[in-house]
């Protein structure tokens, strides 16, 4: 090739590259990881016990807050975007991504806004504790001060969602080697431009929302504030329409892991390769027309409450498509259990719960009872920890020794996973019972019933964190220490333009478009 | 240019896409919140003013009405209602009066925006004259008191017992436009 990257920390200022690009982008998520996972660690251990033991309900309230903050916007969304960034010119046949530059900017002004968004837990009046759907009035006319720093750092954010959206896009519909038709597109190429769209319509809504409550705070305006003429639950409205878009921006591009990682490991095709991508187009559609379950108890008309709620119940039927894809791909396949089978396989399992458990909160008189209790914290864990999370682990051990050349130490991933498996249905599964049985979310405390489950999802939320460190360790102990391997084909059953180039992945790939059969 | 570069058109595309989705959360789902509520009676907006017949009176039936007020933040006025409460019957007409001085040393002008609660009693609040029709200049410490008059639509849920019709006043001194009078 005609030159490798650029050296010293110029290479990662002025980077271009999109495997560089990629690189940061997952060592910023993960980061941001280790911030939320230690803000959850400060929640469960004032959860462990009754009473208030370790910091004040403010504080808490800060916690909850920037934990969901930070997991949905710092880990979740960017660790897919790196993972997009590295794979999707590869799978592709595309020398890089469409707009380098443009990428450059769209991650580096990721730390601006996170470290304006954690800056304000050391300011006076303390950081954003609203909730992480700030519903208005709490985080306007009773927000602490701090709440433009939230909104600016909003803003950074999204601009970079949006920036690197348009990237994708531009990559996906015009860098594809000649022959691979869209129909041709491996699934997380497809996922992703699914998602790609799906963020372009509505991170500029959250953008919109925030203004809103930015002006109603600084410049005398009454959106959100009925006093005025405004009304509290357009917030909510508006919210939820960028919001419930959004949980699927977050697991979409899980499911084109999962449909990259199950075909390998069972050494069959993926089945059912179209209605896959029907059914990812479906769910995004039908995103964008149910964004009011979320607030079954504002006092809607009967009409809308039924609704959004068959609405809602009718995204059950694409994405029990693709469950039933994944599983049919696993029957009679030659499986071997990877650590990457192992997340997916119970990513297939525990995504599943939480579907059925959203299927629960979707039925309008239940979810009256359900709703901000902790059956909803454990229904949107599920998805978002087992679905998400699990899959961009299972993405990580999957890719990284292309990425690295390589080979992790399988035992470790194993260990790594029981823990993690085991650890996570230890602290979430017990929440359902304590939201059924009436805790509420976002307390501080809680009546002394609730102690002994809240003691056993503390102590499982303990090992969990304390699994995540495994996983940096093993992440830096195949960089440092791995068995180097060269076999571009990796694993035996892996299909795909990745696995045609050497291992570890060259600094450019593709120069010359690849030839499609 | 554009025919050329198909990159640039992608791109082109997409920012539109974001910019209008952004103009649509900022500029239209606020008024269609509005004209949505308006339509199915939600979010406790009253009506302008009533004009058409009145019914007759429910002697059978009392319903409490309470009075509140809020100053909007940059509103330095005093602004209380003179009645806290009042019980009615459904379809008989009530004037209530609200004080409110203008303690600055500066000519003002005010408008009041109503407010009902709970939502579903907002439409059947009948407004035959209010304060909040118009904007209310009040010169350097004068004050004055303003009236109401109402009556309850005997067609108001049976659930409903009370209603509280509340107003906010804003100091609309240096904007001339009527867009706020409008939205009453």
């Amino acid at each position: 090739m005609a030159h490798g990257p650029a050296k010293g920390i110029g290479r990662w200022l002025r980077a271009t590259n999109h495997k560089d690009i990629g690189t940061m982008y997952l060592w910023f998520s993960f980061a941001m990881f280790l911030l939320g996972g230690a803000f959850a660690m400060v929640i469960r251990a004032e959860l462990f016990e009754p009473g208030m033991q370790i910091i004040k309900p403010e504080f808490f309230n800060q916690m909850t807050t920037m934990h969901g903050l930070i997991m949905v916007f710092g880990a979740i969304m960017p660790v897919f975007v790196g993972l997009a960034n590295w794979m999707i010119p590869m799978m592709i046949g595309a020398p890089d991504m469409a707009l380098p530059r443009l990428n450059n900017l769209s991650f580096w002004i990721l730390p601006f806004g996170f470290s304006l968004l954690a800056a304000t837990l050391f300011m006076p009046g303390g950081g954003p504790n609203f909730g992480w759907t700030f519903y208005a009035p709490l985080s306007t006319t009773y927000a602490p001060p701090t709440v433009n720093f939230f909104i600016f750092g909003i803003h950074i954010i999204g601009a970079s969602s949006i920036m690197g959206s348009i990237n994708i896009i531009a990559t996906i519909l015009n860098l594809r080697a000649p022959g691979m038709t869209l129909m041709k597109m491996p699934m997380f190429a497809w996922t992703w431009l699914i998602t790609a769209f799906l963020l372009i319509a509505v991170m500029p809504v959250l953008a919109g929302a925030v203004t809103m409550m930015l002006m109603d705070i600084n410049f005398g305006t009454s959106f959100f504030n009925a006093a005025g003429g405004g009304d509290p639950v357009l917030f909510q409205h508006v919210f939820w329409f960028f919001g419930h878009p959004e949980v699927y921006i977050i697991i979409i591009p899980a499911f084109g892991v999962m449909s990259a990682i199950i075909p390998t490991f069972s050494r069959k095709p993926l089945f059912g390769y179209s209605s896959m991508v029907y059914a990812t187009a479906a769910i995004a559609f039908l995103s964008f027309i149910v964004w009011a379950h979320h607030m079954f108890t504002v006092g809607m008309p009967l009409a809308g409450e039924l609704y959004f709620m068959y609405a809602t119940m009718l995204i059950a039927v694409p994405t029990g498509v693709k469950v039933f894809n994944w599983i049919t791909t696993m029957f009679r396949g030659a499986i071997t259990y990877e650590t990457p089978m192992l997340f997916a396989v119970a990513f297939v399992i525990l995504f599943t719960i939480g579907g059925f458990t959203g299927l629960m909160l979707a039925i309008a008189p239940a979810d009256i009872q359900y709703q901000d209790s902790y059956f909803v914290v454990a229904h949107f864990h599920y998805v978002m920890v087992a679905g998400a999370l699990f899959s961009s682990t299972a993405a990580v051990y999957y890719w990284i020794p292309k990425w690295t050349g390589r080979m992790y130490n399988e035992t470790m991933g194993k260990v790594h996973f029981w823990v993690s498996f085991v650890a996570f249905n230890v602290t979430f599964f017990p929440q359902h019972f304590l939201g059924l049985a009436g805790m509420p979310r976002r307390y501080a405390d809680y009546s002394l019933q609730f102690a002994d489950w809240n003691m056993v999802s503390s102590i499982g939320a303990f090992a969990y964190g304390a699994s995540q460190l495994l996983f940096l360790y093993n992440v830096i102990a195949t960089i440092v220490a791995g068995r180097k391997i060269s076999d571009p084909k990796v694993w035996e059953g892996a299909e795909g333009l990745e696995w045609t180039v050497p291992t570890p992945a060259p600094h450019h790939t593709f120069s010359t478009p690849p030839a499609i059969k | 240019m554009v025919a050329k570069n198909p990159v640039r058109k992608t791109v082109l595309w997409s920012l539109l896409a974001g910019v209008t989705m952004f103009g649509f959360a900022m500029f239209v789902m606020p008024p269609l919140y509005d004209v949505f509520c308006e339509i199915t009676g939600l979010g406790g907006k009253t009506g302008g003013r009533y004009a058409a017949e009145q019914p007759e009176v429910d002697q059978e039936r009392v319903v409490k009405v309470q009075f509140v007020t809020t100053n909007n933040s940059a509103m330095p006025w005093e602004f209380r209602p003179l009645t806290d409460a009042v019980r009615v019957h459904p379809g008989e007409s009530h004037k209530v009066e609200f004080y409110a001085r203008n303690g600055t040393e500066r000519d003002m002008v005010a408008q009041a925006i109503p407010s009902v609660t709970p939502a579903n009693a907002a439409q059947y609040l009948q407004k035959t004259q209010c304060f909040c029709f118009d904007q209310q200049p009040l010169k350097a410490g004068a004050e004055a008191n303003m009236p109401v008059v109402f009556f309850i639509d005997p067609a108001l849920p049976p659930s409903v017992n009370t209603v509280t019709l509340s107003y906010t006043l804003f100091d609309v001194t240096d904007r001339q436009s009527a867009a706020v009078t409008a939205r009453n």
